[in-house]
């Protein structure tokens, strides 16, 4: 059985040391081992941005595509093949700003993929920019003056567009973080799960020790209960979403997988694809 | 007896012109006549005058005609925007109900038939297309008895009884116009050969080619003038496994199509122009990663939404050019319905084969056209998934994580592809610039030995079957008439015309566009004194793109409509004709 040793390769992250996705990539490598996977059996496919580098971190399948559009090729990989395990990452200059539409439709949509975003409320890689996720007044080089739009709230917004698995956590809890994406992979679902991953360059507001204090741990509450999701909605708007944990799981949902008329356990990828004569046939007949 | 004539109805859209059209040449298809039929609709649903023209014959034919014999008219807007196309002594069949009226200058004969009338008596108004399509018959000199089979099978889920009354419908509609004008009209048919044959749409033969081909996904946005792919692959794919999923928009679209490919199944998407505008970025990253992607373009009017429902062939250059950087690419366009279904088959080998994604290029003629296509033949479904490692065969055990080399330099350019879940595959897949195993470099030599590598898998050509379609028997020629995708049969008809006048024409349709046959056109282009490249579009993306490639510009003459209209047999006859006329030739 593989540890999450095996989940390493021999390239080394060109992230700048004190990077919170140092913690989520441990934490992916320690999750995939803990739920019993193999290298092989792992595909993660990434966005643009410091955090699209993932995939080419892990010792895994990787596919690095294009800015925004990591889920929509999650899905088709996954509907490809069922068999795999199929992790989507990315920042959230590509998960709330790119690709919105995608989140929001991938949620509704509710293909069995994980989806990891390293939420760092910045623009890194091109160098300090401000981000959906920048809180208003937020001072970056594209707004020298303070960010003078509203930060989205991604958890809320999953719960309204009727997410099946929400989580948060943060770089700083390899546990906490290790255990929610082991659940993420577990859910029968979409999975979303929004890490705070400070970015120790560009954003000196949002740090380690900021989260420190304004995070509320959902694990140290015993009548928190992930399956009432006015609960979940209530606990994200008294904490402005700075909550960390599962947030709302509906184990009851079934895939999109599941629910495809004549969709088989065979993954697609794995199937004989020539027709015999008599299909064929009958399918010319209709045009006779 | 007549070889050939055009029929056209016309109403309000959602009248049940469509169905009346349908069935009429279903019916006549199945008596093994040859037909044409085109859709002439606007970007709405209910209102607005919409028609159908048909051609039908006895030998095959791929063009609407010029000229018009016999007009069926649910309203009068019908007679007076459509009355000019009639032939003299073509008739005119027109609902009595609105007290039809010939335009001045119109020599047709109008018949007053009482459609609705008619229908009311049988049982419902919604009959008068019924009604109509009996009275045509009776002109055509088909029996009633044609009409049995396809009734039976669009209304046996209504019942018999709503089938008895469509055959009434039909009936008394032969019966009115025989009492009209007797048994003796001009445009009764030859018989046909009464061979077996199909009678489909563009967009059905591309739709059956990706089952056939054994495309098992397909991710789309409903655009028209695509949309018919789709809608027949919901209906199919899922007794075959697979499914369709409708996206958010078209970069979900082709990035999904992406994804699964690289997943191992055979994926496709289409759309028209501004659908395949918003896949660039993403066909990019399909040719940066070699992952096969099988993409349609139904090119409808442009720039912007331009004409959505109308014919045009502008698309042409955004598909070779419209990417950044540099990739490997190939686009084909089929040019009838039957090469529409063997060009998709190819479509999917291609790209598996070259690892890249292929455009199937067509047009709103060629997908919504309808037109009879020779039996399809199974023994040609060929499937070649080129240098794809099986799930049955063993890789070496990869030590060290090391990676498989997924981007290997080899002779011709083309690496072996492993899919994710293989053990022992491990590779990186990134549209950075990579190494050989995936991972991103940025090394000078490197990229440059990617770039050649990438690039040199289409330099030496490609099996395609028919890059350029020929009917060229002059060794040397007056003219060279060349063209792509729906034309096909608009210049082999203008071509007969003027051969008939002891012209000496050649017709070349070009099948492959990219890469582009440059050898087989300059050798077309050196027997002709003058080409002339027939495109439904402004600037001459056709004619360019041989200028560039051949060159010979001295011989290029373009043609161009941007109407919205298909070109007519005519039109092309005459601008060629002028040229000798103005001794060009």
């Amino acid at each position: 059985m593989a540890t999450f040793k095996d989940f390493r390769n021999k390239v080394k992250p060109n992230w700048c040391p004190g990077c919170g996705d140092f913690s989520v990539l441990a934490a992916m490598q320690r999750a995939f081992a803990n739920v019993g996977l193999e290298p092989h059996d792992v595909a993660i496919v990434s966005g643009i941005g410091c955090s699209g580098r993932i995939s080419g971190y892990v010792n895994a399948y990787g596919f690095h595509g294009v800015h925004g559009r990591a889920l929509p090729i999650a899905q088709g990989l996954k509907l490809a093949n069922r068999g795999l395990t199929v992790i989507a990452a990315g920042g959230d200059g590509d998960g709330f700003a790119i690709g919105m539409a995608h989140t929001i439709h991938a949620i509704r949509r509710n293909v069995d993929i994980t989806y990891i975003v390293m939420d760092n409320q910045v623009y890194g890689l091109t160098k300090g920019q401000t981000s959906p996720r920048s809180e208003m007044g937020f001072k970056t080089k594209s707004t020298p003056h303070g960010s003078i739009e509203a930060a989205i709230n991604p958890m809320e917004m999953a719960l309204t567009v009727g997410a099946g698995f929400v989580a948060q956590s943060v770089s700083s809890d390899l546990k906490q973080l290790t255990h929610v994406i082991e659940e993420g992979i577990k859910h029968k679902g979409f999975s979303l799960i929004n890490v705070y991953s400070p970015c120790v360059t560009y954003n000196k507001i949002n740090t380690y020790d900021w989260f420190k204090e304004h995070l509320v741990n959902l694990d140290d509450d015993p009548n928190y209960d992930p399956a009432d999701r006015s609960m979940a909605m209530q606990k994200l708007m008294e904490n402005n979403g700075l909550v960390t944990g599962i947030i709302y799981q509906n184990k009851e949902r079934k895939p999109y997988e599941d629910m495809i008329k004549g969709f088989k356990e065979t993954p697609l990828s794995k199937q004989d694809i020539m027709l015999t004569r008599e299909q064929f046939d009958k399918l010319v007949a209709e045009f006779a | 007896m007549i070889k050939q004539l055009s029929w056209k109805v016309g109403g309000q859209q959602g009248e049940g012109i469509d169905s009346a059209g349908e069935i009429l040449a279903t019916a006549l298809n199945r008596k093994g006549y040859y037909l044409y039929g085109y859709r002439h609709f606007s970007s709405r649903i209910k209102g607005g005058h919409s028609n159908t023209k048909i051609r039908i014959s006895t030998s095959p034919v791929r063009s609407i005609s010029d000229e018009l014999d016999i007009l069926v008219a649910f309203d009068q807007e019908t007679i007076d925007l459509n009355a000019f196309e009639l032939i003299e002594g073509g008739i005119i069949l027109a609902d009595a109900k609105f007290n039809p009226a010939v335009p001045e200058g119109i020599s047709a004969r109008l018949l007053a038939v009482p459609f609705t009338k008619i229908a009311e008596e049988v049982g419902m108004a919604q009959m008068k297309n019924m009604v109509a399509v009996g009275a045509s018959a009776a002109l055509l000199g088909i029996s009633v008895d044609a009409f049995q089979e396809v009734i039976e099978e669009r209304f046996a889920r209504k019942g018999q009884k709503i089938v008895d009354k469509n055959m009434e419908a039909i009936s008394r509609g032969v019966e009115f116009v025989i009492s009209e004008v007797g048994d003796i009209s001009n445009f009764k048919l030859e018989p046909s050969d009464g061979k077996k044959r199909l009678y489909m749409i563009g967009n059905d033969a591309i739709a059956l080619g990706a089952v056939a081909a054994g495309a098992r996904l397909m991710a789309a946005y409903p655009i028209t003038p695509s949309s018919e792919i789709m809608e027949y692959l919901i209906k199919r794919l899922p007794e075959f496994g697979g499914t369709v999923v409708q996206t958010e928009d078209e970069i979900a679209a082709i990035t999904m199509v992406i994804g699964a490919n690289y997943g191992g199944v055979r994926a496709l998407t289409a759309s028209a122009g501004p659908g395949l505008s918003l896949m660039t970025e993403a066909i990019g990253l399909a040719g940066m990663t070699e992952t096969p992607a099988v993409i349609v373009n139904t090119q409808r009017g442009g720039p912007s939404t331009g004409l959505p429902t109308k014919q045009e062939q502008s698309d042409l250059l955004a598909m070779l050019y419209s990417t950044h950087g540099e990739i490997p690419k190939i686009v084909i366009a089929p040019s009838t319905a039957e090469e529409c279904f063997y060009d998709t088959i190819q479509a999917f080998n291609l790209a598996e084969q070259y690892q890249c994604p292929v455009i199937i290029l067509s047009d709103l003629a060629l997908s919504l056209g309808k037109q009879t296509v020779e039996p399809l033949d199974y023994d040609r479904i060929k499937i070649d998934r080129g240098k794809l490692v099986l799930d049955d065969e063993e890789l070496p055990e990869l030590e060290n994580s090391e990676l498989f080399p997924r981007y290997e330099f080899t002779p011709d350019g083309i690496s072996r592809r492993v899919l994710p879940g293989k053990k022992n595959g491990l590779h990186h897949v990134t549209g950075v610039e990579h190494d050989q195993t995936g991972r991103p470099s940025e090394n000078p030599v490197n990229r440059k030995k990617m770039m050649d590598k990438r690039l040199s898998k289409l330099a030496n050509g490609i099996q395609f079957e028919e890059p350029v379609f020929l009917d060229a028997k002059h060794e040397e020629a007056d003219l060279l008439i060349v063209g792509f995708c729906s034309t096909r049969g608009t210049i082999h008809e203008a071509m007969e015309r003027l051969e008939a006048e002891g012209m000496k024409v050649n017709h070349a349709h070009v099948r492959q566009v990219l890469p582009f046959p440059t050898d087989i056109m300059a050798e077309q282009m050196k027997k002709a004194k003058k080409v002339i490249v027939v495109e439904n579009n402004a600037t001459g993306q056709l004619t360019n793109l041989i200028k560039m490639h051949v060159g010979m510009a001295e011989k290029l003459v373009h043609i161009g409509k941007y109407d919205g209209n298909p070109f007519l047999p005519s039109e092309i006859y005459k601008q060629c004709k002028e040229l000798f006329v103005h001794g060009h030739i």
